[in-house]
Protein backbone atom coordinates (compact mmCIF):
# COMPACT_ATOMS: atom_id res chain seq x y z
CA UNK A 1 0.00 0.00 0.00
CA UNK A 2 1.36 3.41 -0.94
CA UNK A 3 0.36 5.72 1.85
CA UNK A 4 1.04 8.97 0.00
CA UNK A 5 -2.20 10.45 -1.34
CA UNK A 6 -0.31 12.36 -4.02
CA UNK A 7 0.78 9.03 -5.49
CA UNK A 8 -2.71 7.60 -5.73
CA UNK A 9 -4.19 7.21 -9.18
CA UNK A 10 -0.78 7.31 -10.83
CA UNK A 11 1.12 4.53 -12.59
CA UNK A 12 2.92 2.17 -10.22
CA UNK A 13 6.68 2.63 -10.02
CA UNK A 14 8.23 -0.78 -9.46
CA UNK A 15 11.72 0.67 -9.40
CA UNK A 16 11.06 1.86 -5.87
CA UNK A 17 10.47 -0.33 -2.82
CA UNK A 18 7.57 1.33 -1.03
CA UNK A 19 8.46 -0.54 2.17
CA UNK A 20 12.21 0.07 2.12
CA UNK A 21 13.40 2.30 4.93
CA UNK A 22 17.16 1.97 4.55
CA UNK A 23 19.07 4.19 3.98
CA UNK A 24 15.96 6.29 3.66
CA UNK A 25 12.31 5.88 2.74
CA UNK A 26 11.72 6.68 -0.94
CA UNK A 27 8.63 8.03 -2.59
CA UNK A 28 7.65 6.42 -5.86
CA UNK A 29 7.05 9.73 -7.63
CA UNK A 30 9.73 11.74 -5.99
CA UNK A 31 9.97 15.31 -7.23
CA UNK A 32 6.76 15.24 -9.21
CA UNK A 33 4.33 17.20 -7.11
CA UNK A 34 0.87 17.53 -8.53
CA UNK A 35 1.10 21.27 -9.05
CA UNK A 36 4.75 21.62 -10.03
CA UNK A 37 3.85 22.17 -13.65
CA UNK A 38 1.67 25.08 -12.53
CA UNK A 39 4.55 27.10 -11.09
CA UNK A 40 5.81 29.70 -13.53
CA UNK A 41 8.77 32.00 -13.31
CA UNK A 42 9.23 35.44 -14.81
CA UNK A 43 10.64 34.98 -18.28
CA UNK A 44 10.21 38.46 -19.68
CA UNK A 45 9.26 41.90 -18.43
CA UNK A 46 5.72 43.02 -19.32
CA UNK A 47 5.15 46.69 -18.50
CA UNK A 48 8.54 48.32 -18.87
CA UNK A 49 10.35 51.53 -18.15
CA UNK A 50 13.35 52.56 -20.21
CA UNK A 51 16.60 54.34 -19.27
CA UNK A 52 17.61 55.89 -15.96
CA UNK A 53 20.54 58.32 -15.90
CA UNK A 54 22.61 59.44 -12.94
CA UNK A 55 25.76 61.49 -12.40
CA UNK A 56 27.90 62.67 -9.54
CA UNK A 57 28.30 66.41 -9.11
CA UNK A 58 29.88 68.75 -6.59
CA UNK A 59 27.16 68.53 -3.94
CA UNK A 60 25.88 64.99 -4.46
CA UNK A 61 24.04 62.91 -7.01
CA UNK A 62 21.58 63.82 -9.74
CA UNK A 63 19.34 61.19 -11.29
CA UNK A 64 16.68 61.30 -14.01
CA UNK A 65 14.08 59.02 -15.55
CA UNK A 66 11.10 59.67 -17.79
CA UNK A 67 7.47 59.01 -16.78
CA UNK A 68 6.66 56.32 -19.34
CA UNK A 69 5.78 52.68 -18.72
CA UNK A 70 5.45 50.84 -22.05
CA UNK A 71 3.41 47.73 -22.77
CA UNK A 72 5.58 46.26 -25.49
CA UNK A 73 5.87 49.08 -28.03
CA UNK A 74 2.65 50.72 -26.81
CA UNK A 75 3.17 53.85 -24.70
CA UNK A 76 0.71 52.50 -22.12
CA UNK A 77 1.20 54.56 -18.90
CA UNK A 78 2.47 58.11 -19.26
CA UNK A 79 2.57 59.23 -15.63
CA UNK A 80 4.58 56.49 -13.92
CA UNK A 81 7.13 57.56 -11.33
CA UNK A 82 10.38 55.67 -11.76
CA UNK A 83 12.39 57.53 -9.12
CA UNK A 84 11.70 56.55 -5.52
CA UNK A 85 13.10 57.98 -2.30
CA UNK A 86 14.30 55.40 0.25
CA UNK A 87 14.67 57.16 3.58
CA UNK A 88 16.33 60.56 3.91
CA UNK A 89 19.56 59.90 2.04
CA UNK A 90 18.81 57.67 -0.94
CA UNK A 91 16.96 57.55 -4.26
CA UNK A 92 16.48 54.46 -6.40
CA UNK A 93 15.55 54.67 -10.08
CA UNK A 94 14.62 51.68 -12.18
CA UNK A 95 14.22 50.52 -15.73
CA UNK A 96 12.68 47.17 -16.64
CA UNK A 97 9.46 45.68 -15.29
CA UNK A 98 7.46 48.33 -13.47
CA UNK A 99 5.43 45.78 -11.53
CA UNK A 100 8.63 44.33 -10.14
CA UNK A 101 9.90 47.84 -9.37
CA UNK A 102 6.75 48.73 -7.46
CA UNK A 103 7.19 45.49 -5.49
CA UNK A 104 10.77 46.54 -4.72
CA UNK A 105 9.48 49.93 -3.57
CA UNK A 106 7.14 48.26 -1.09
CA UNK A 107 10.02 46.11 0.22
CA UNK A 108 12.19 49.20 0.67
CA UNK A 109 9.37 51.08 2.42
CA UNK A 110 8.88 48.20 4.84
CA UNK A 111 12.62 48.03 5.45
CA UNK A 112 12.76 51.73 6.26
CA UNK A 113 9.86 51.41 8.71
CA UNK A 114 11.62 48.51 10.46
CA UNK A 115 14.75 50.63 10.73
CA UNK A 116 12.76 53.61 12.00
CA UNK A 117 11.02 51.47 14.63
CA UNK A 118 14.37 50.28 15.98
CA UNK A 119 15.04 53.89 17.12
CA UNK A 120 18.71 53.07 17.59
CA UNK A 121 20.00 56.35 16.22
CA UNK A 122 21.20 54.77 12.98
CA UNK A 123 19.74 55.25 9.52
CA UNK A 124 20.39 53.18 6.42
CA UNK A 125 22.42 55.07 3.83
CA UNK A 126 22.69 54.53 0.08
CA UNK A 127 25.53 51.98 0.44
CA UNK A 128 23.42 49.79 2.70
CA UNK A 129 20.36 50.13 0.49
CA UNK A 130 22.42 49.20 -2.58
CA UNK A 131 23.87 46.13 -0.89
CA UNK A 132 20.44 45.04 0.33
CA UNK A 133 19.10 45.36 -3.21
CA UNK A 134 22.00 43.42 -4.71
CA UNK A 135 21.42 40.55 -2.26
CA UNK A 136 17.71 40.62 -3.05
CA UNK A 137 18.25 40.61 -6.83
CA UNK A 138 20.88 37.86 -6.64
CA UNK A 139 18.68 35.70 -4.41
CA UNK A 140 15.82 35.99 -6.86
CA UNK A 141 17.92 35.23 -9.95
CA UNK A 142 19.26 32.18 -8.07
CA UNK A 143 15.68 30.95 -7.75
CA UNK A 144 15.42 31.36 -11.52
CA UNK A 145 12.74 33.96 -10.79
CA UNK A 146 14.42 37.34 -11.17
CA UNK A 147 13.00 40.78 -10.49
CA UNK A 148 13.39 42.14 -14.00
CA UNK A 149 15.00 45.50 -13.34
CA UNK A 150 18.14 47.51 -13.74
CA UNK A 151 18.38 49.88 -10.80
CA UNK A 152 20.51 52.91 -10.02
CA UNK A 153 21.05 53.73 -6.36
CA UNK A 154 22.18 57.26 -5.62
CA UNK A 155 22.61 58.99 -2.30
CA UNK A 156 24.47 61.27 0.02
CA UNK A 157 25.23 60.51 3.66
CA UNK A 158 27.89 61.57 6.17
CA UNK A 159 29.52 63.86 3.59
CA UNK A 160 29.90 61.03 1.07
CA UNK A 161 28.36 60.68 -2.38
CA UNK A 162 27.28 57.25 -3.48
CA UNK A 163 26.24 56.03 -6.90
CA UNK A 164 25.95 52.40 -7.97
CA UNK A 165 24.11 50.01 -10.24
CA UNK A 166 22.42 46.66 -9.66
CA UNK A 167 20.47 44.55 -12.16
CA UNK A 168 18.28 41.47 -12.37
CA UNK A 169 21.31 39.16 -12.12
CA UNK A 170 22.61 40.83 -8.98
CA UNK A 171 25.49 42.37 -10.92
CA UNK A 172 26.80 45.54 -9.34
CA UNK A 173 29.20 48.27 -10.34
CA UNK A 174 29.88 51.86 -9.55
CA UNK A 175 31.03 54.88 -11.55
CA UNK A 176 30.69 58.63 -11.57
CA UNK A 177 28.16 58.41 -14.40
CA UNK A 178 25.68 55.57 -14.79
CA UNK A 179 22.85 54.76 -17.18
CA UNK A 180 20.54 51.78 -17.59
CA UNK A 181 18.88 50.27 -20.65
CA UNK A 182 19.08 52.16 -23.92
CA UNK A 183 20.73 55.03 -22.09
CA UNK A 184 23.72 52.80 -21.33
CA UNK A 185 24.43 52.84 -25.07
CA UNK A 186 23.32 56.32 -26.10
CA UNK A 187 23.69 58.56 -23.04
CA UNK A 188 26.57 57.00 -21.14
CA UNK A 189 29.30 58.22 -23.57
CA UNK A 190 27.82 61.73 -23.47
CA UNK A 191 27.67 61.71 -19.67
CA UNK A 192 31.24 60.44 -19.38
CA UNK A 193 32.56 63.16 -21.67
CA UNK A 194 30.68 65.82 -19.71
CA UNK A 195 31.32 64.61 -16.15
CA UNK A 196 34.46 62.51 -15.77
CA UNK A 197 37.22 64.48 -14.07
CA UNK A 198 34.79 67.28 -13.17
CA UNK A 199 32.78 65.50 -10.44
CA UNK A 200 34.02 67.90 -7.76
CA UNK A 201 33.52 71.14 -9.71
CA UNK A 202 30.18 70.70 -11.47
CA UNK A 203 27.46 72.68 -9.74
CA UNK A 204 23.79 71.74 -9.63
CA UNK A 205 22.82 73.95 -12.58
CA UNK A 206 25.55 72.48 -14.81
CA UNK A 207 24.67 68.95 -13.75
CA UNK A 208 21.04 69.59 -14.55
CA UNK A 209 22.01 70.88 -17.99
CA UNK A 210 24.01 67.72 -18.71
CA UNK A 211 21.15 65.48 -17.59
CA UNK A 212 18.65 67.49 -19.61
CA UNK A 213 20.71 67.27 -22.80
CA UNK A 214 21.14 63.52 -22.39
CA UNK A 215 17.41 63.04 -21.80
CA UNK A 216 16.76 65.04 -24.95
CA UNK A 217 19.09 62.87 -27.04
CA UNK A 218 17.42 59.78 -25.56
CA UNK A 219 13.98 61.08 -26.46
CA UNK A 220 15.10 61.61 -30.05
CA UNK A 221 16.72 58.18 -30.32
CA UNK A 222 14.83 55.85 -27.96
CA UNK A 223 11.44 54.82 -29.33
CA UNK A 224 10.33 53.71 -25.83
CA UNK A 225 10.93 57.08 -24.18
CA UNK A 226 8.83 60.10 -23.33
CA UNK A 227 9.50 63.84 -23.22
CA UNK A 228 8.05 63.98 -19.69
CA UNK A 229 10.61 63.23 -17.00
CA UNK A 230 11.71 63.88 -13.42
CA UNK A 231 15.03 64.77 -11.83
CA UNK A 232 16.09 63.68 -8.36
CA UNK A 233 18.79 65.58 -6.49
CA UNK A 234 20.39 64.06 -3.42
CA UNK A 235 22.66 66.34 -1.39
CA UNK A 236 23.56 67.02 2.23
CA UNK A 237 20.15 68.70 2.52
CA UNK A 238 18.41 65.42 1.70
CA UNK A 239 16.35 64.10 -1.19
CA UNK A 240 14.48 66.24 -3.67
CA UNK A 241 12.48 64.68 -6.51
CA UNK A 242 11.19 67.29 -8.96
CA UNK A 243 7.73 67.52 -10.44
CA UNK A 244 7.40 66.15 -13.96
CA UNK A 245 8.92 68.45 -16.55
CA UNK A 246 8.74 68.60 -20.35
CA UNK A 247 11.69 68.37 -22.77
CA UNK A 248 12.17 71.09 -25.38
CA UNK A 249 12.38 69.33 -28.71
CA UNK A 250 12.35 70.43 -32.32
CA UNK A 251 11.21 68.18 -35.13
CA UNK A 252 11.55 70.53 -38.12
CA UNK A 253 14.57 68.55 -39.38
CA UNK A 254 12.26 65.60 -39.95
CA UNK A 255 10.99 67.27 -43.13
CA UNK A 256 14.27 66.61 -44.86
CA UNK A 257 14.59 62.97 -43.94
CA UNK A 258 13.92 60.57 -46.82
CA UNK A 259 13.02 56.93 -46.55
CA UNK A 260 10.30 57.14 -43.90
CA UNK A 261 6.68 58.22 -43.89
CA UNK A 262 4.61 59.54 -46.74
CA UNK A 263 7.23 60.71 -49.28
CA UNK A 264 7.30 58.69 -52.45
CA UNK A 265 10.61 60.03 -53.76
CA UNK B 1 -6.34 37.16 48.83
CA UNK B 2 -9.30 34.79 48.76
CA UNK B 3 -7.93 32.87 45.79
CA UNK B 4 -4.95 31.44 47.62
CA UNK B 5 -5.26 27.77 48.43
CA UNK B 6 -8.51 27.30 46.57
CA UNK B 7 -6.84 25.79 43.51
CA UNK B 8 -8.59 28.08 41.05
CA UNK B 9 -5.54 30.25 40.53
CA UNK B 10 -3.21 27.65 39.06
CA UNK B 11 -4.16 28.15 35.44
CA UNK B 12 -5.56 30.83 33.17
CA UNK B 13 -7.89 28.21 31.72
CA UNK B 14 -9.87 27.71 34.95
CA UNK B 15 -12.60 30.00 36.26
CA UNK B 16 -13.17 30.41 39.98
CA UNK B 17 -16.75 29.55 41.06
CA UNK B 18 -17.63 33.26 41.09
CA UNK B 19 -16.45 33.71 37.49
CA UNK B 20 -13.00 35.22 37.88
CA UNK B 21 -9.71 34.22 36.30
CA UNK B 22 -7.14 34.66 39.02
CA UNK B 23 -4.08 34.37 36.75
CA UNK B 24 -5.28 37.47 34.90
CA UNK B 25 -5.71 39.31 38.19
CA UNK B 26 -2.17 38.35 39.20
CA UNK B 27 -0.97 39.73 35.89
CA UNK B 28 -2.56 43.03 36.91
CA UNK B 29 -0.47 42.88 40.10
CA UNK B 30 2.68 42.68 37.98
CA UNK B 31 1.55 45.91 36.30
CA UNK B 32 0.86 47.62 39.59
CA UNK B 33 4.42 46.99 40.78
CA UNK B 34 5.92 48.76 37.79
CA UNK B 35 6.99 52.39 37.36
CA UNK B 36 4.18 54.64 36.12
CA UNK B 37 3.51 55.19 32.43
CA UNK B 38 1.16 57.89 31.16
CA UNK B 39 -0.24 58.98 27.83
CA UNK B 40 -1.86 62.29 26.88
CA UNK B 41 -4.01 62.79 23.80
CA UNK B 42 -4.14 66.51 23.09
CA UNK B 43 -5.34 68.93 20.42
CA UNK B 44 -2.65 68.25 17.84
CA UNK B 45 -0.81 65.15 19.02
CA UNK B 46 0.02 62.51 21.58
CA UNK B 47 2.66 62.41 24.33
CA UNK B 48 3.89 59.27 26.11
CA UNK B 49 5.91 59.44 29.34
CA UNK B 50 7.38 56.72 31.52
CA UNK B 51 8.86 56.71 35.02
CA UNK B 52 11.60 54.17 34.42
CA UNK B 53 12.87 52.91 37.76
CA UNK B 54 16.61 52.30 37.64
CA UNK B 55 17.33 49.29 39.83
CA UNK B 56 21.11 49.52 39.59
CA UNK B 57 23.65 52.33 39.33
CA UNK B 58 25.67 50.06 37.04
CA UNK B 59 23.12 50.28 34.24
CA UNK B 60 23.96 52.34 31.17
CA UNK B 61 21.75 55.46 31.08
CA UNK B 62 18.91 54.98 28.59
CA UNK B 63 19.03 51.17 28.83
CA UNK B 64 15.87 49.03 28.92
CA UNK B 65 13.60 51.44 27.14
CA UNK B 66 9.91 51.12 27.89
CA UNK B 67 8.67 53.34 25.09
CA UNK B 68 8.85 51.68 21.71
CA UNK B 69 7.99 52.55 18.13
CA UNK B 70 5.46 50.42 16.29
CA UNK B 71 5.15 52.26 13.00
CA UNK B 72 6.22 55.69 11.76
CA UNK B 73 3.20 57.28 13.42
CA UNK B 74 2.50 54.81 16.26
CA UNK B 75 4.24 54.52 19.61
CA UNK B 76 3.63 52.49 22.74
CA UNK B 77 4.60 52.61 26.40
CA UNK B 78 4.31 49.63 28.74
CA UNK B 79 4.06 49.14 32.47
CA UNK B 80 4.84 45.70 33.89
CA UNK B 81 7.36 43.07 32.84
CA UNK B 82 9.77 44.73 30.39
CA UNK B 83 10.31 41.53 28.40
CA UNK B 84 6.56 41.12 27.87
CA UNK B 85 6.53 44.71 26.62
CA UNK B 86 9.08 43.89 23.96
CA UNK B 87 7.12 40.81 22.86
CA UNK B 88 3.94 42.83 22.45
CA UNK B 89 5.87 45.60 20.64
CA UNK B 90 7.28 43.07 18.19
CA UNK B 91 3.82 41.71 17.55
CA UNK B 92 2.50 45.24 17.10
CA UNK B 93 5.18 45.95 14.47
CA UNK B 94 4.28 42.75 12.64
CA UNK B 95 0.61 43.69 12.68
CA UNK B 96 1.36 47.18 11.38
CA UNK B 97 3.52 45.76 8.57
CA UNK B 98 0.80 43.23 7.75
CA UNK B 99 -1.81 45.99 7.63
CA UNK B 100 0.34 47.97 5.21
CA UNK B 101 0.93 44.87 3.10
CA UNK B 102 -2.78 44.11 2.80
CA UNK B 103 -4.27 47.61 2.54
CA UNK B 104 -1.30 49.62 1.14
CA UNK B 105 -1.97 52.43 3.63
CA UNK B 106 -0.75 53.42 7.09
CA UNK B 107 -2.71 51.55 9.79
CA UNK B 108 -5.08 53.40 12.09
CA UNK B 109 -4.32 52.98 15.77
CA UNK B 110 -7.73 51.43 16.29
CA UNK B 111 -7.00 48.59 13.89
CA UNK B 112 -3.62 47.83 15.48
CA UNK B 113 -5.05 48.00 19.02
CA UNK B 114 -7.86 45.68 18.01
CA UNK B 115 -5.43 43.08 16.69
CA UNK B 116 -3.15 43.42 19.72
CA UNK B 117 -6.13 43.10 22.04
CA UNK B 118 -6.95 39.77 20.44
CA UNK B 119 -3.32 38.70 20.74
CA UNK B 120 -3.20 39.52 24.46
CA UNK B 121 -6.54 37.84 25.10
CA UNK B 122 -5.29 34.58 23.57
CA UNK B 123 -2.86 34.31 26.49
CA UNK B 124 -5.75 34.20 28.95
CA UNK B 125 -7.26 31.04 27.47
CA UNK B 126 -4.77 28.22 27.92
CA UNK B 127 -3.16 26.48 30.87
CA UNK B 128 0.09 26.22 28.91
CA UNK B 129 0.69 29.97 28.75
CA UNK B 130 0.85 32.89 31.14
CA UNK B 131 -1.09 36.12 30.56
CA UNK B 132 1.02 39.17 29.69
CA UNK B 133 2.12 41.03 32.81
CA UNK B 134 1.80 44.43 31.17
CA UNK B 135 -0.63 47.21 30.44
CA UNK B 136 0.14 48.89 27.14
CA UNK B 137 -0.53 52.53 26.29
CA UNK B 138 -0.70 53.01 22.53
CA UNK B 139 -0.58 56.45 20.98
CA UNK B 140 -0.74 57.65 17.38
CA UNK B 141 -1.71 60.43 15.06
CA UNK B 142 -3.48 58.70 12.18
CA UNK B 143 -5.90 59.74 9.44
CA UNK B 144 -8.55 60.42 12.08
CA UNK B 145 -6.24 62.60 14.20
CA UNK B 146 -4.66 61.84 17.58
CA UNK B 147 -5.62 58.56 19.26
CA UNK B 148 -4.83 56.89 22.58
CA UNK B 149 -5.66 53.37 23.79
CA UNK B 150 -4.79 51.14 26.73
CA UNK B 151 -4.69 47.34 26.51
CA UNK B 152 -4.91 45.48 29.81
CA UNK B 153 -3.60 41.96 30.61
CA UNK B 154 -7.09 40.55 30.06
CA UNK B 155 -7.04 41.76 26.47
CA UNK B 156 -9.69 44.45 26.91
CA UNK B 157 -8.84 47.85 25.49
CA UNK B 158 -10.39 51.28 25.88
CA UNK B 159 -9.80 54.60 24.16
CA UNK B 160 -8.77 57.49 26.41
CA UNK B 161 -8.08 61.22 26.42
CA UNK B 162 -5.48 60.66 29.11
CA UNK B 163 -4.24 57.34 30.46
CA UNK B 164 -2.08 56.17 33.36
CA UNK B 165 -0.88 52.67 34.28
CA UNK B 166 1.55 51.29 36.83
CA UNK B 167 2.30 52.10 40.44
CA UNK B 168 1.35 55.78 40.51
CA UNK B 169 -1.69 55.58 38.24
CA UNK B 170 -4.23 56.85 40.77
CA UNK B 171 -2.45 60.13 41.46
CA UNK B 172 -1.52 60.47 37.80
CA UNK B 173 -5.16 60.06 36.75
CA UNK B 174 -6.24 62.73 39.22
CA UNK B 175 -3.63 65.10 37.76
CA UNK B 176 -4.65 64.25 34.18
CA UNK B 177 -8.27 65.02 34.98
CA UNK B 178 -7.29 68.54 36.04
CA UNK B 179 -5.85 69.28 32.58
CA UNK B 180 -7.82 70.62 29.64
CA UNK B 181 -6.37 67.98 27.35
CA UNK B 182 -8.35 68.97 24.27
CA UNK B 183 -6.89 72.50 24.41
CA UNK B 184 -3.22 71.68 25.01
CA UNK B 185 -0.62 71.54 22.26
CA UNK B 186 1.80 68.62 22.12
CA UNK B 187 4.63 70.87 23.33
CA UNK B 188 2.60 71.98 26.37
CA UNK B 189 1.62 68.37 27.02
CA UNK B 190 5.29 67.37 27.20
CA UNK B 191 5.78 69.83 30.09
CA UNK B 192 2.65 68.56 31.87
CA UNK B 193 3.59 64.91 31.35
CA UNK B 194 7.04 65.46 32.87
CA UNK B 195 5.47 67.26 35.82
CA UNK B 196 3.05 64.41 36.50
CA UNK B 197 5.76 61.73 36.33
CA UNK B 198 7.96 63.70 38.74
CA UNK B 199 4.98 64.24 41.04
CA UNK B 200 3.94 60.59 41.26
CA UNK B 201 7.56 59.56 41.73
CA UNK B 202 8.02 61.99 44.61
CA UNK B 203 4.79 60.73 46.14
CA UNK B 204 6.00 57.12 46.26
CA UNK B 205 9.58 58.00 47.34
CA UNK B 206 11.08 55.33 45.18
CA UNK B 207 14.67 54.70 44.17
CA UNK B 208 16.32 56.49 41.25
CA UNK B 209 14.38 56.93 38.01
CA UNK B 210 14.82 58.11 34.44
CA UNK B 211 12.14 60.10 32.65
CA UNK B 212 11.48 58.63 29.22
CA UNK B 213 9.27 60.63 26.86
CA UNK B 214 8.17 60.45 23.24
CA UNK B 215 5.69 62.43 21.20
CA UNK B 216 3.82 62.60 17.92
CA UNK B 217 2.64 65.94 16.63
CA UNK B 218 3.07 68.71 14.09
CA UNK B 219 6.63 69.37 15.28
CA UNK B 220 7.63 65.76 14.54
CA UNK B 221 5.94 65.66 11.10
CA UNK B 222 3.53 63.08 12.45
CA UNK B 223 6.36 60.69 13.37
CA UNK B 224 6.70 58.93 16.72
CA UNK B 225 10.09 60.06 18.03
CA UNK B 226 11.73 60.64 21.42
CA UNK B 227 11.22 64.15 22.80
CA UNK B 228 14.33 66.15 21.76
CA UNK B 229 16.99 66.63 24.44
CA UNK B 230 16.55 70.39 24.90
CA UNK B 231 12.78 70.09 25.37
CA UNK B 232 13.26 67.13 27.72
CA UNK B 233 15.73 69.13 29.83
CA UNK B 234 13.34 72.08 29.91
CA UNK B 235 10.41 69.86 30.93
CA UNK B 236 12.46 68.19 33.68
CA UNK B 237 13.62 71.55 35.04
CA UNK B 238 10.05 72.84 35.13
CA UNK B 239 8.87 69.60 36.76
CA UNK B 240 11.42 69.97 39.59
CA UNK B 241 10.46 73.62 39.96
CA UNK B 242 6.78 72.73 40.27
CA UNK B 243 7.60 70.08 42.86
CA UNK B 244 9.58 72.46 45.04
CA UNK B 245 6.97 75.20 44.90
CA UNK B 246 4.32 72.58 45.75
CA UNK B 247 6.05 71.68 49.02
CA UNK B 248 6.27 75.18 50.46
Amino acid sequence: MDHFPLSWGRPRNDAVDAYGTFPIQQRPNHGQDTFSSGIQHTQQPIVTGTSVLAIKFKDGIMMAADNLASYGSLARFRDIKRLHAVGEHTVIGAGGDMGDFQYIQSIMDELMIDEFAAQDGHALGPAEVHNYLSELMYARRSKMDPLWNAILVGGFKDGQRFLAFVDLLGTTYSASTLATGYGAHIAQPLLRRAVEGREDTLDAAEAEKIIEQSMQVLFYRDARSLDKYQIATITAEGVKISESRKLETSWSFAEGIRGYGAQTQ
Amino acid sequence: MTSIGTGYDLSASTYSPDGRIFQVEYANKAVENSGTAIGLKVKDGVVLAVEKLVHSKLLVPGANRRIQTVDRHIGMATAGLPADGRTVANRARDEAANFRDVYRSPPTLKSITDRLGHFVQMYTLYSSVRPFGISTILGAVDKDGPALYVIEPSGVFYGYHGAAVGKGRQLAKTELEKLKLAELTAREAVIEAARIIYLVHEDAKEKEFELEMSWIGPETNGLHVPVPDDLLKEAEAKAREALESGFE
